[in-house]
């Protein structure tokens, strides 16, 4: 198994090849404004010792941050029809409803709401208006619509109105990218509505993205598939990625601690992951990052949908320190780190100088930074230890000590010791840790619906199947597939010992024949 | 009558109140809030009345919707299918109401008489019939004060509109009254038993729409100002601090349609190595410190969020949270023998005596 890793950042994008379980080589190259450049220069620089040299690629994997930044600052977005199916409920909350406002102008192409959806138990609401929607397409169409998000009541217990509306919308309109609420996500109509719409809303980026992608690999001379990294640490191919870019907004964090768990061999740990600006921190269970079990805001957007269950703060190699009373962060120089960094010749004085001037890191001038003594950087140490501990605190889930792996360029300011933690563990490469969680990312499946009047093991084991066709067809090796959340909610007030099931299992790529 | 102006930013307070006196149950205020800053960009105003300025002989309606909050989560229960369910009991009584009440102040249905009032033009009474929220029906001041138990009345958005003509007890109206909702598609815009103002008057708890608004602003200025939430909460309330800590466990299970479970905690800052659990049915019932009651039903038991002071939900309360559990007291009538029967532990299955935080 031979696979190559990449994540594309802010500032840079990580290479990493991996081969037979080990990282053969990882390179940095600075991100581009066009994408493909920068990918193209990583893959050379990886290639430039001849580590690529006549061997099979089973794989280049991509995380990216591009996604979630076009929806935060409000760029590169397409306008959408949204389509709900549900009528005659819920009229009072139409979509793009609870948005803030600059954002539903640039994404609000018009909203169609019309008869449809189902109950809680999979009976049909009302039946779905096949007039009504093929009446909505036609104006949209007229609208110059190209780009449609389709919700339905409890679509995630019954897709089938979503399904339906969707054939009917590509009749009238055949080249619409269409995304259906239940392709992404849970319970909570506006929530999974505003998810849908959101990625609805990336269908040009993303195409034009992926395809920037795929031209890299091209242009570089591989032959390998490509897979984008999701937010849960697990690959999608590149058609299914291109149609759901939603799913990869948080990738980047979670390629890291996927890396971390891989680089330490620790399923089990806290990880944070210290950057220029911020530091995320979050806990691994059986290698996996925990998930936010609630909603989460993108860009002022209530969502719901697979996301790690992160803190950030804001502490990196580049915070700012002031000395008098002692401070660290949040603000940083970011990307400007070996240009503004006193030790480079700047004027602001960061974590990075003053770790120049410990002899923790041999990077820029020394001399420039004598002036701060040893207690003084003990102090700034401590400060932000203090800030690390408070957050790795506040994302645990059990009491006791626990092993934590810090990992990301400011790595060094996570001292060896820390309440709490009964290991502090640095690893080697552990500055390419999310281009090494991408390379070795897996497939998922997952199933999240309500089941009626079977027993709790039956529900379980149903929805286990179901999740582990899902990862199948989403590319997985069957006989690899292994069940890694499981998690069972009784309903109150539901008769019939309702039960809602949601299991996710993960499995190895299948190898291309 | 005196008539006080409801503005967008109470209704935005009480929605924050309203879930703090959920005490952990009676859904989250947020779909009823959005629907309420939509009234109102499109104009319409609702207006608040003490109880004590209704005549004897007015008659008012008390709304709420009933079912499982998950469902209410995808069908988006709209403000005209509430307003239905008024309109319904006013056509089968042959009278009309001069103002509309709250049955729960806690959670999703202390906001939702005002989104039948905007429509109907009617003002809300600034009472309610739990001070809080209850699992069930009959567990209300109007219950404990023998007060008639029907008409009522349970509407669904796609004009299925059904009237409960008449039961002998609360419990059965509870149980018919489920029924009906399960049908819907378990969930149901229901207008309960109809009340004259002298009926409101000596069976209502008084003054809680003002409670929650009053506590909803306390904790969105401190949240503004960058003040302690909690802190803001117990200056505004005769509350008492129980306890500061993290969630370590989780467990819940549904029993006769109701998600009963237990929470353990881990303490922090001055309760650190202090272990303390809160049993739930929907809502708190009972906390228990190293092992000893140290708060029960009918006293209110909030779960607040550490940093926000926003309430924190049974259905949604997960591991690693950070949480800072009070008590506010309970309203007077579920402190009696009668009230007990109802409302105290023995009503939740606990063989307890009440004891109450703030008795001492």
């Amino acid at each position: 198994m031979r696979r190559i890793g990449i994540d594309v950042g802010g500032t840079n994008t990580d290479a990493v090849l991996i081969e037979d379980g080990k990282v053969v080589r990882a390179v940095k190259a600075p991100t581009s404004e066009d994408v493909t450049t920068g990918i193209l220069d990583s893959l050379r620089s990886l290639g430039a010792t001849g580590a690529l040299k006549d061997k099979r690629i089973d794989g280049v994997m991509i995380g990216t941050t591009h996604f979630i930044n076009a929806v935060v600052q409000r760029r590169h977005l397409t306008k959408v029809g949204a389509l709900r199916l549900g009528m005659p409920a819920s009229a009072s909350l139409p979509p793009f409803c609870d948005w803030p406002e600059d954002l539903a102008e640039l994404v609000r192409g018009g909203v169609w709401m019309v008869e449809g959806g189902h109950e809680y138990d999979g009976r049909p609401f009302m039946p779905l208006d096949e007039a009504a929607v093929t009446k909505a397409a036609e104006e949209m169409k007229a609208a110059g619509l190209r780009s449609v998000g389709i919700s339905s009541i409890f679509s995630p217990l019954d897709p089938g109105h979503e399904k339906r509306a969707a054939e009917l919308v590509a009749a009238v309109i055949p080249d619409a990218a269409i995304t259906c609420s239940s392709d992404l996500g849970r319970i909570g109509l506006l929530e999974r509505e505003n998810a849908g719409l959101l990625n609805a809303a990336l269908a040009d980026l993303s195409r034009d993205t992926i395809a920037a992608f795929e031209k890299a690999i091209r242009d570089s001379g591989l032959d390998a598939p490509l897979f984008i990294t999701q937010n849960d640490g697990t690959v999608a191919e590149a058609a299914q990625a291109r149609r759901l870019p939603v799913y990869s907004f948080a990738s980047g964090a979670t390629n890291s601690m996927r890396g971390a768990a891989y680089l330490s061999g620790l399923a089990d740990a806290m990880v944070i992951d210290v950057g220029g600006t911020t530091a995320d921190v979050g806990q691994l269970k059986h290698g996996f990052p925990r998930e936010a079990n609630s909603v989460v805001k993108i860009g002022g957007v209530r969502t719901l949908f697979r996301m790690p269950d992160l803190l950030s703060i804001g502490l990196g190699g580049g915070s700012h320190v002031t000395l008098d009373p002692i401070k660290v962060g949040p603000v940083s120089v970011g990307y400007r780190l070996l240009k503004d960094g006193i030790a480079f010749g700047g004027k602001q004085l960061t974590t990075t100088d003053v770790a120049v001037a410990a002899g923790v890191l041999a990077l820029g001038d020394k001399s420039k930074v004598a002036y701060l003594d040893k207690a003084t950087c003990d102090k700034v140490f401590a400060e932000a230890a203090r800030l690390a501990e408070e957050a790795i605190d506040r994302m645990k889930t059990e009491a006791g000590d626990v092993p934590l792996i810090a990992v990301g360029g400011g790595a060094f300011l996570v001292p060896d010791k820390l309440p709490g933690v009964s290991q502090v563990i640095h690893v080697e490469h552990g500055d390419c840790a999310n281009a090494v969680g991408a390379a070795i990312a897996q497939v998922a499946g997952e199933c999240d619906q309500i089941f009626k009047d079977l027993t709790r093991g039956d529900a379980i084991a149903a929805a286990r199947d179901i999740a582990n066709d899902r990862a199948v067809t989403a590319g997985a090796d069957r006989a690899s597939l292994q069940t890694i959340e499981s998690e069972d909610m009784p309903l109150a007030y539901l008769p019939g010992n309702s039960v809602r099931v949601r299991v996710r299992v993960v499995g190895d790529v299948k190898a291309t024949a | 009558m005196s008539l006080r102006e409801i503005t967008l930013d109470d209704i935005e307070s009480l929605a924050v109140g309203a879930w703090i006196l959920g005490t952990g149950g009676g859904g989250s205020p947020y779909l009823p809030l959005l629907n309420m800053r939509r009234l109102y960009r499109e104009g319409y105003r609702v207006q608040l009345i003490d109880a004590a300025d209704l005549g004897d002989d007015a008659l008012v309606g008390t709304v709420a919707n009933m079912g499982a909050p998950l469902v209410g989560q995808e069908r988006l229960t709209d403000s005209l299918t509430l307003a239905r369910a008024v309109e319904v009991m006013q056509e089968h009584l042959g009278r009309k109401f001069v103002a509309l009440m709250s049955m729960e102040i806690g959670g999703a249905n202390g906001v939702r008489p005002f989104m039948a009032a905007a429509h109907l033009g009617l003002p809300v009474v600034d009472s309610d019939t739990m001070g809080r929220a209850y699992p069930e029906a009959q567990m209300t001041s109007v219950s404990v004060g023998g007060l008639t138990p029907y008409p009522l009345t349970a509407v669904d958005v796609r004009g299925l509109e059904s009237v409960v003509h008449k039961v002998p007890t609360w419990k059965w109206a509870e149980r018919v009254v489920r029924k009906i909702c399960v049908e819907y598609g378990s969930v149901a815009a229901t207008c309960q038993p109809p009340r004259t103002g002298a009926e409101v008057k000596k069976g209502g708890i008084h003054g809680t729409t003002t409670k929650a608004i009053a506590i909803g602003h306390a904790v969105r200025e401190a949240q503004r100002t960058h003040q302690d939430p909690v802190a803001a909460i117990l200056a505004v309330e005769p509350g008492k601090l129980l306890y500061t800590g993290k969630v370590v466990d989780v467990a819940r299970r549904a029993t006769e349609g109701f998600l009963r479970g237990v929470v353990r905690f881990e303490g922090i800052d001055d309760w650190r190595g202090t272990a303390f659990e809160i049993n739930f049915q929907n809502e708190w019932i009972i906390a228990k410190c190293d092992g000893r009651p140290a708060a029960m039903t009918p006293d209110l038991i909030c779960v607040l969020n550490s940093d926000t002071g926003e309430a924190v939900g049974s259905e949604t309360i997960r591991y690693g949270q950070r949480v800072t559990v009070i008590a506010l007291p309970s309203p007077p009538v579920f402190l009696s023998d009668e009230g007990l029967k109802y409302v105290g532990p023995r009503a939740f299955g606990y063989d307890l005596d009440f004891r109450s935080v703030f008795s001492s």
